[in-house]
């Protein structure tokens, strides 16, 4: 191990760590309120809107993020959609996690038990009051450790960014494998880094699903 | 209507180009399945055993393996066994390594959430009726977490083939690579071609992983 070489590259390697979070960040922020809308359009029913939800929930799980980045930033630009790596790796990042964070959402909300809204129906609530103050407390605490879980899956899909020309943290690795064969100190420095960024959340994660473990309600 | 590229599609044998490249992933996918469900399975058994160090060791593989990206574990063994061992590995064989370890570790989880579900009683019973700790998994533990496994499992397939489109970032010939390919070859003649091309491995990726995911929730809902 070559602590010369890895003391060099560390501030390189942190810029680029920078970036995956970021972008992480960008794409899972924009990925949670499109996942909770589509959840509620499915969870009221609502017409028409209901089968474009599906339809995208459909195309998005049961594709590669991989592929969904070549396609926005290859093919896209053909039909005048113009496109940026950054820009690109947020919109595949949301694209692919809209789904997945409506399935978490709608999981808690169908563990809400129907008779939570009518109960909240029949006390007066309007349908969107139910909604917010009765049904959605109940059902976040039910979703949290798939939330969780998505964000933790999202961080990692990130690092396929490098295919769209991103400068992250793989891309920072191959490129000095390529550059100096210190193939070791490279490879060292991406697990590192990486295990800064995904070890955190994942103990909050735990913390959090235990927390919310004992705020359920009348279990 | 502005020029989509599709044709390009049609042309040659590019579509069987592109199929054929698909079948390297999926290949390499069902194989690491193949291996990862027994594999699986045994590290499921092992985890739930008493043991601490035992317990440690699989739950440090299980965290490692599932916290760091795929991408991160193939150029591990890829770039990083190359240069530790002194062994020249091929992009399929080090892929195969690697969403086997996955995999394994997936399934093991799953099965250890399975094993962990079944009420302790039902050991309790099957001590009491004098069976041997091989006829207890056999005969009532294994029939009941079966079940719970099975849709699981299908989901892991799909999960294994989608992931398995990384492989391209260590150069192994699949469906993105003779995608490029085909659109280099046609940069004159349809310029184009990338829109046409890249649509098209959506959609293939789309009808193979779809039926997959439909199969799995069914089951899922009827055994559930």
């Amino acid at each position: 191990m070559n602590w010369d070489f890895i003391w060099k590259y560390l501030p390189m390697y942190g810029e680029a760590a920078l970036l995956t979070v970021k972008i992480g960040l960008a794409g899972i922020g924009i990925a949670i309120p499109v996942g909770f809308f589509c959840a509620v359009i499915q969870y009221f029913k609502v017409a028409l809107l209901r089968r474009i939800v599906s339809v995208y929930i459909e195309i998005s799980r049961n594709t590669p993020l991989l592929i969904q980045l070549f396609f926005i930033y290859y093919a896209l630009p053909k039909i005048g959609i113009p496109t940026n790596p950054s820009v690109c790796g947020v919109a595949g990042l949301a694209f692919l996690g809209g789904s997945y964070m409506a399935e978490a959402f709608r999981s808690g909300l169908e563990a809400v038990e129907t008779v939570q809204m009518e109960s909240a129906l029949s006390l007066g609530l309007k349908r969107g009051q139910a909604l917010l103050y009765v049904i959605l407390p109940q059902a976040v605490s039910v979703s949290v450790p798939a939330f969780v879980a998505n964000i933790i899956f999202l961080l990692k899909e990130t690092s396929v960014f490098s295919a769209v020309s991103l400068m992250d943290l793989m891309f920072t690795a191959k490129d000095l494998i390529g550059q100096y064969y210190k193939t070791t100190e490279s490879l060292f420095m991406l697990v590192v880094f990486y295990m800064i960024i995904l070890l955190p959340v994942s103990i909050l994660g735990s913390v959090l699903e235990r927390r919310v473990r004992r705020a359920g309600f009348g279990s | 209507m502005p020029d989509l590229g599709l044709d390009v599609l049609f042309k040659g044998k590019n579509m069987l180009r592109l199929l054929g490249g698909l079948w390297t992933a999926v290949e390499i996918s069902l194989i690491a399945v193949a291996l990862s469900i027994p594999l699986g399975i045994l590290l499921g058994i092992i985890m739930t055993s008493k043991n601490p160090i035992v317990k440690a060791v699989t739950r440090i593989y299980l965290e490692f393996v599932r916290i760091m990206p795929q991408l991160v574990l193939l150029f591990i063994v890829f770039f990083g066994s190359t240069g530790a061992l002194g062994w020249n590995i091929s992009g399929e064989l080090a892929s195969v390594i690697v969403f086997t370890a996955w995999g394994t570790a997936e399934m093991g989880d799953l099965v250890r959430g399975a094993l962990i579900s079944i009420p302790k009683h039902q050991y309790e019973s099957a001590a009491a009726l004098s069976l041997t700790s091989a006829q207890t998994y056999i005969y009532v533990i294994i029939p009941q977490t079966v079940r719970r496994l099975i849709p699981l499992s299908i989901n892991l397939i799909t999960r294994m083939i989608k992931t398995t489109s990384l492989i391209l970032m260590i150069g192994v010939v699949e469906v993105l690579k003779v995608a490029q390919q085909i659109i280099e070859a046609n940069r004159m003649t349809s310029p184009n071609a990338a829109f046409g091309v890249y649509l098209a491995v959506l959609l293939i990726y789309f009808i193979l992983c779809w039926p997959i995911s439909l199969l799995a929730r069914r089951l899922e809902k009827k055994w559930g």
